[in-house]
Order: C-alpha cells, then structure tokens, then sequence
C-alpha cells in the first residue's frame, strides 16, 4: 500500500505498518436525546477504510451512514447527539480521545467532508473563491493572495471553465454540478488521507451525476485516498466502490466486495434493495419494493431490526439479535471481506 | 382554526402526492403542524403560566365584584393617601393602600383591568383583520395592487406611532375607551400587513398551492381554503405579542393625558396620577405599573410560546 | 446597483408626500380653531380672525394649505411660524432637534453594543443559562412600558441612592444624557438582543456552518466570519429603522428626565394646537425614516449578495 504525503507541514502521528487501516471505525454506537425519548441512530458499527480503497456504505435514510460519518468527521450535534461508546481510529489514534485543538487539525487537512447539498452547504455571502482559499489561509497560513492563486488553481482541477473569472462569484452564481465541484475542490484541497462523500450526486441532475462521480474517482485515484462514498443509490456503488457495507437501523447487516454482492447478496434486506432497482429485462413486470417502512430509531424492534419487514423471518429473528458474522462457500471455504448479519445467512447465499 | 388547518393539510397531501405515496402510511398517529405545536405548548411552563395569567386577567376584566367589595370611585379622606399599603391583608381595600383622594388602590386596579383589556383586544381584533385582508391581497395578487398597498402601507408605517395617536386623539374633544381603540388601530394595521404580505408570497409559493390551481380551483377557493390557513401562524403570533403591546400603548397615552381620562378607570389614568405623587407615595404608582406590565408580560409570553411551538426549526 | 437605488428612490417619493399630506389632514382635522384658542375664552371680535386666518392661510381649500406648506418646506426650506409666539418653526426645531439627536444616537449605541453582546451570548450558548437570563431580562424589558422603566430608574438611582439627578439640566451633557438614554433604548435594546440571538441559533445549525467546521476552521473563524455575516442581515435591518423610531419615542422619555427635546416640542405643540410645528417635526421624522431605511436597503445588498437589483 502506497501513502502518498504532500502535507508534511505538520509531521502527522502515522506507523508504518501497513496493515494498519487508514480508518478503522469500532463497535461505534450514537444516540440522540429527543424530546420523546432516546433515538439510536447507530448502533455498533465496525468498518474500515485503507488508503486508495473506496467503501460504499448503503442504506435508506435514517439507517445512521450519515450519522456514522458526522461522527467520524466530529460535526455531529452534540447535545442532541452523544457518542456513548466506540473507537474511531485514524492511523491507529482514537479520534474520540483526542483534543478539540487536535481534531480540529485533522478535519480538512487529513479528514475531509462532501456534503449533499452544496448550495446549503456553502456560504452564500462569501465568495467561493474566499472558502476555497480559507483551507490555505488556515492550515497553511498562505496570504490572501496567495490562497486565492490557490483557489482558481483548485478550480481548474475540479474542471470549472473559466476559473480565474469565477474565482470572485458567490456559490448562488454557479449551477448545481459545478456548486458540487466546488464542495470536492474544498475536500481536496489540502490532498487528505481520506475523504467521506455524503451523498454527493444526490441532489443533481443524473447527467451531471455521472460527471461528477467520474471526477470524484479519478482525484481519489491521482491522490490515493481513501473513500468513504454514503449513498442509498445501488447503481452509483458498482462503478467506483472497493467493497460494501450494507446499513439498517443504525448496523452493518452485510459487508462484500462491490461486485458479489450483486451476485449473491447474503441478507434479505440486500436482496431487497437489489430487486427493486429497475432493469430493462424485466419491462413489464411490477416493481419490487420492500414493505413496510424504516424503524422507528426510538423504539427498534426486538430481535433483528429488520423482521417486520422480512419476508423470510423466523421466530429467532424476533428474539435474538443476530450478530455480523464471517460468511463462507457450502464447502466451508473462505469468502474474504464478507460477512451478514442474518440468522438464515446460509440460505440467502446459498440457496 | 386548528381543526380547519388540519384537514387542510391532508387534504393537500393527496394533491401533491405522487412522491410521499409511496411511502406507506406510518403506524403512529400523524400529526400536524398545530397538533405537534399544541403538544409542544402543554409541556411549556411559559405557555401554562401565561395562560393562567390571562385567564385570571379576563376574569378581572369581566366580573371586577368577583375580586373586591370596594367601591373604586368612592374617595374616604380618612384614608389620606399616605396611608401605606398593609401586604398582609391580602385582598381587602387597605391591601394596596390608597391614593390622593383615598380612594383604594386595590380595587382601582380591579376595575382599571376592563378598560385596558377592552382596548386591547379591540385593536388586535380590527388591526389583525383589515392587515390580515390587505396584507392576503397584496402578497396574493401582487403587481400593481401589491405596489399600491405597499405604498399604502408605507405611509401609514412612515409616521411614528405614538406621535401619530397623539394627534388622532387630540381630535376628539370627548375621549373614551373607542376613541383610543381608533387612535391605536388607525397606525396599527400595518405591521400586520407586512407580516401577512410575506407569509403569504411563501405560502403562495408551495406545491399544494400550485397543485389546487393544476385542479383548477378558484381563485377565492384557494385564498381562503389554501393560502389563509397556512399563512395565518405568523398572524396569530404577531397579533398576540401586539395585544401586549397595545395595553402598554394605551396606559402611555392614558399616562401623557391624551388618552381616558378620569373618571375612567385605568391603570394609566392612576400612573399618570401617581407620577405627580412619586416622592411622597410610591405605592400609588408602583402597583399600576406593576399590574400593567405583568398583564404585558403575560401576552408576550403567550404569542412567544406560540411562535416557538409553531416554529420546528426552533425545536 | 444604481438602477437599484434610482428605483428606491423614486419609490420613497410617494411615501414621503403621502406621509406628509396624511399628518397634515390628521393635524388639520383637529377641532377647536388655533386662531381663537389665542384670544383664551374671551374670544375677539370675528373681523380680527378672519384678518389672523388669512395671515396664516388658514381659509384656504385644505389641498390648496398643503401644497403651499410642502412647497415652502422643498423649495425655500421655510417651515412656516409658530401662531402663538410667531417664531420660525425651523429656529424652534433648531434648538429641539439637536438635544433629541443626540439622545437618540446615545441610546442607539447603547442598544446596539448591549444587544448585540448579549444577543451573541445568548445565541452561542442556546438553551444554557446564560441564555435562559437573557431571555428573561429581555422579557422583563419589553414588557416593561418605557415610562414605568423610566420612574424605577428615577426613584431608585435619583431618589434613593442619589447617583444621578433626577432632571437633566439645561446643558445636556452627554453624562446627563445617559440616563434617559438607558431608558429610551432599553425596548429596542431587547429586541436587538433577541434577534441576534435567534439569528444566531439559527444559523449556528445550517449548513454552511457545519461546512466551516469540517473543513477545520477554529472555532472564532467559524463564529465571527461565517456565523456572523449571515446572522446580522436582520439585525441590521431594525437597527436601521430604529434610529427613526427611537426619535419618535423620545416623547415620554423627555417628559420623564425634563429634557427639552423634540418629544416636549411636539407634546406642547400637540396639546395647544400648534398644527404647523407637529406636521413640521413628523415631517422631519419622516425623512429620517426614509433615508434610513434607504440605507438599511443599500447595507443589505452589502451584506447579502443573493439580493437581485431587478
């Protein structure tokens, strides 16, 4: 595995095992304090991210890959919000037991962040020419002018045409797709270890959806960085993603190379997700779509959370929660990077 | 009102619908915007003691005998006005002590209650419809009947509103609770115009809007049916923080001679007495203001209460 | 931007003749006759009014007075006389003015250092106890008329403890001024905290904000540049209109602290019928409304560049 480290202005803590992930995420639970109660949105999560590696995590919203993720960068509201237990290492450091001061200074140097909706997301009285150069004015103590030359720079990469002219315009001038590439031009800015983009083809138009998911992997590939892509869009993931982390109610209820998972999903909530996705070949035919709707985070159902749901649940998914276990062929052979958290594993996958 | 909204908002939800129908009706019961505002309201101690005050105020307002057997108007030398209040005789005339002709403070305050109530609630009422009406049409229908009513608007808000009641009131040579109820209304109108005007360019702007146009309702259907109900929140809110304010109008008017007079009785007319008494007696003009601006307070609170429940950002 | 402000411009002339024409037919609807009042209640013989009316103008069509006044006031400057004593409304508004002006920018200062700091705390710290004491200081103010505020502060700091005069005197030093200046501020001073603070909680959750913070900015950049900018738009835009409005309501204030300003001006003017001084001083009033909000308009398009000058 290759690191690739351009921002040397602060020696950042980093071994050189190579077995250590860039991004390991442990047994992390959050929780919300509401008014009618406590909500939790993230209930055990483990997974991890290695350098140059993309990870989807998928799932519909409210499942906690957003929450996950706000976690992971240090902008969940809190309180409502409360981490009450988990690691979340970045090189092998707990970013939880860290400092303000030194969380802070990962957060845009090494950590950044792809929001959804770029026009809410950016400053609508700054210029973006002036948020661009703030990642260069802050971290690298450049001047004004020096992070401007900075920002038009950055904007050429992200390929917005006419960047020296564009430098001085405020994010309502630009279209959707090129607000989005200005939020990616902010994310890579300082060339960080990892990126996690939420949803960031979400809220454009699906020609530009493309462009932009095209841009995103081919800077994630000249950096080496890693990625963390939060999507509920089954058709974005096959493309770019590494490997997949499936999420519902808060867990991981199956994890997969990108491409078996297509192939033989191991959990029913998976195989659900990939019936109701549209093809051709079956023109004609009714749509699938999984009955019911998400839980409610305030009261989880006993058991497996997704049995109410479940066309194939048991007793023991009323009772028991199943645990995220290693999955394996019929001969017992091993399925690297796979696992599911199904009771019935073994005949989703196999049967 | 709150039931009105409601049916409204499902009723609109099936007109917009082909994106949320597909998601399956939930299992717990859907509230609406008032319904969650008013669960949000019962849980509020700013609310529950506002509404308590308000009550016990109207109370006063409409059966003054209930709270004293004194006679407010009945002035006793013997009770020269140097006689302090006695705090523990709670209730009796000496409670307050009493003012300049000895007359009790107390039941002064108690039958001074009605006429600041009656001003106040009458203006908010005529001030919140005719802003209500020329606000609707003007954010409504916009062009050139917004710019006449805005412009409208602007003149009656350009002139300062305390000075402009002056001079209204000083047109009347016999001045009574009506007379500064016009007073007040006359240059009040117009903040509730203002609101009404741009709740209603939002309003008008929804989806459910546009889509009971597509189904071709009329125009007075959807004014009133659509566009009413959805953007009277911020009305209802500002029209109560306003029934406050219009009670502390009056007692200053009252207070600066130019609104009642005695021998109405009100908390101003007694302030503006005890104003002239405040070096030698203060309990003459203490406790007046201190009802007036409990009763202020009360409103206040209320419509502040309101406009948080009825605000989900603010949850 | 300069078709932006010709529109403004051209719109505030209406309002500016509206105003004005709706004082002078609120004025001029006055009962009772100012000449007569002169002459107490013995009156004087009809021929002597007639020959006073004419002088003042006052037989004229009321359109016809109107014209005439507006006109005198835009082209000569010239704001008629007083009936009773015969000074020139301008001498008299000279002397008024100034005093008011002066109170007014105290007390906006005030208002707006005190709002402003307090607001900001309160919005920062949303829902901690800083803020509830806010809210209920501010709570307490506005409900609070400003003459009842003004007698607490009166008996308790002249009165009882002494610290300050009771009137202020003829010179009007600012340290005399500041006061009256508490007082006449202490409303809009609570709004202006209030609406920072919300403001400020408001926006302390949108987007952007969360943006500034991921991308590592500390926590003062993320407050004072991209907090900051977007929760002051309101916040300008009533303290701009404020000035007009604190002038206005000088009225009891200056009766409370003796001060002889514009407020004690337009009361006697009121109370005796002096018709011309009132629509003068409004008139005044008016045009310190429009420009401010003119400006109020022009700092707002600073501020928030998604405003279209269309």
């Amino acid at each position: 595995m290759i690191t690739m480290d351009n921002t040397s202005t602060v020696p950042s803590p980093r071994d050189g095992n190579p077995q250590t992930p860039l991004l390991e995420v442990r047994d992390l639970h959050v929780e919300f304090h509401t008014r009618d109660g406590v909500a939790k949105a993230v209930n055990g999560v483990n997974y991890s991210v290695s350098a140059g590696e993309t990870l989807a995590v998928l799932g519909e919203s409210g499942s906690g890959k957003s929450v996950t993720a706000q976690a992971i960068m240090g902008i969940l509201d809190m309180p409502p919000g409360r981490i009450p237990q988990g690691e979340i290492l970045f090189r092998g450091q707990d970013m939880l037991k860290m400092s303000f001061e030194e969380r802070r200074k990962l957060r845009g140097r090494k950590i950044a962040m792809i929001f959804q909706d770029a026009l809410s997301s950016l400053n609508p009285v700054l210029t973006v020419g002036y948020q661009l150069g703030e990642m260069f004015r802050v971290h690298q103590g450049l001047s004004k002018k020096e992070a401007r030359l900075k920002a038009i720079e950055l904007m050429d990469k992200v390929k917005i045409p006419a960047a020296k002219e564009r430098v001085d315009d405020y994010p309502h001038h630009f279209s959707g797709g090129m607000r989005q590439r200005i939020m990616i031009a902010m994310a890579i800015a300082l060339e960080p270890d990892l990126i996690i983009a939420d949803e960031p083809t979400t809220a454009l138009d699906v020609t530009v959806q493309a462009q932009v998911m095209d841009l995103l992997a081919e800077l994630q590939r000249e950096l080496n960085m890693g990625l963390i892509l939060i999507t509920h869009d089954l058709g974005v993931v096959a493309d770019v993603a590494d490997k997949i982390a499936v999420m519902y109610a808060g867990r991981i209820v199956e994890t997969a190379p990108v491409h078996e998972i297509y192939k033989r999903p191991a959990h029913p909530y998976t195989r659900g997700l990939l019936d109701s996705i549209p093809r051709l070949d079956q023109k004609g035919q009714d749509l699938f779509a999984i009955k019911g709707l998400p839980p409610n985070l305030l009261r989880l159902p006993t058991g497996c959370s997704f049995n109410p749901r479940c066309t194939v649940a048991q007793d023991i998914c009323r009772t028991d929660v199943p645990l995220l276990q290693v999955v394996s062929e019929q001969d017992g052979s091993e399925l690297p990077g796979r696992a599911s958290a199904c009771h019935f594993w073994k005949e989703q996958l196999h049967g | 009102m709150p039931d009105m909204t409601k049916t409204e908002a499902l009723s609109t939800e099936g007109a917009v619908a082909p994106v949320d129908a597909i998601a399956p009706v939930t299992h717990e019961k859907p509230r609406s915007l008032w319904g969650d505002a008013w669960a949000d309201l019962r849980r509020n101690p700013y609310f529950l003691v506002s509404s308590v005050l308000i009550f016990v105020l109207l109370l006063i307002a409409a059966f003054p005998g209930l709270f004293t057997s004194a006679d407010p108007t009945k002035g006793d030398l013997v009770h020269h006005f140097l006689t302090k209040p006695e705090l523990g005789s709670i209730g009796s005339p000496d409670w307050f002590g009493y003012d300049g002709q000895g007359r009790s403070v107390y039941a002064r305050l108690i039958y001074g209650t009605r006429a600041s109530i009656i001003v106040a609630v009458a203006v908010t009422l005529i001030v919140t419809i005719i802003g209500s009406i020329t606000g609707m049409i003007s954010g409504y229908f916009g062009g050139i009947t917004d710019a006449i009513i805005s412009r409208i608007t602007d003149i009656f808000f350009g002139i300062p509103f305390l000075l402009g009641s002056m001079v209204v009131l000083q047109a009347f040579t016999k001045r009574t609770v009506w007379t500064v109820v016009f007073a007040l209304a006359f240059l009040g109108w117009t903040q509730i115009t203002r609101v009404m005007r741009g709740s209603v360019i939002t309003v008008k702007q929804a989806d459910y809007v546009h889509a009971a146009k597509a189904l071709g309702a009329g125009t007075t259907r959807i004014l009133f049916r659509h566009v009413l109900p959805n953007a009277m929140a911020p009305v209802i809110v500002v029209s109560t923080i306003a029934l406050g304010g219009y009670v502390g109008a009056e007692a200053t008017l009252s207070y600066l001679g130019l609104g009642l007079a005695s021998p109405t009785i009100s908390w101003g007319v007694d302030i503006s007495a005890g104003a002239a008494q405040i070096r030698v007696a203060e309990h003459i003009l203490l406790y007046p203001s201190l009802m007036l601006s409990v009763t202020v307070l009360a409103f206040i609170m209320l419509g502040e209460a309101v406009r948080n429940a009825l605000d989900p950002k603010l949850r | 931007m300069g078709r932006y402000v010709a529109r403004r411009l051209l719109q505030m002339i209406p309002v500016f003749f509206g105003t004005t024409l709706l004082i002078f037919l609120m004025v001029y609807s006055l009962p009772g006759d100012p000449v007569a009042g002169l002459f107490g209640d013995k009156g004087t013989d009809p021929a002597t009014l007639a020959a006073l009316r004419h002088e003042h103008g006052l037989d004229l069509p009321i359109m016809q007075q109107y014209w005439n006044y507006i006109s005198d006031i835009l082209f000569h400057f010239d704001f008629g006389k007083q009936i009773r004593s015969g000074r020139e409304i301008t001498d008299v508004l000279g002397s008024a003015f100034p005093v008011t002006l002066r109170l007014a920018l105290l007390a906006f200062a005030i208002e707006m250092v005190v709002g402003l700091g307090l607001g900001i705390v309160a919005g920062l710290k949303a829902g901690k106890l800083a803020d509830n004491l806010v809210l209920i200081l501010t709570l307490l103010i506005i409900s609070m008329p400003v003459f009842v505020l003004g007698f607490i502060i009166k008996t308790v700091f002249a009165f009882q403890l002494g610290w300050i005069e009771p009137n202020v005197s003829n010179n009007e030093t600012w340290g005399e001024l500041l006061t009256p200046a508490i007082v006449l501020g202490s409303l809009s001073l609570a709004y202006v905290a209030r609406l920072t603070r919300t403001s400020m909680a408001e926006n302390l959750r949108a987007d952007y904000v969360r943006t500034a913070v991921a991308k590592g900015l500390p926590k003062r950049r993320v407050i004072g540049v991209h907090l900051m900018r977007n929760s002051m738009i309101p916040v300008v835009t009533f303290l701009g209109t404020d000035i007009g409005a604190l002038m206005g309501g000088a009225v009891v204030t200056e009766g409370i602290f003796n001060v002889k300003g514009v407020g004690g001006l337009i009361y006697d003017s009121i109370i005796r019928r002096e018709g011309l001084t009132v629509v003068g001083v409004v008139t005044v009033l008016v045009v310190v409304y429009l420009v401010a909000s003119l400006l109020v308009d022009l700092l707002y398009a600073v501020l928030d560049p998604r405003i279209r000058y269309a």
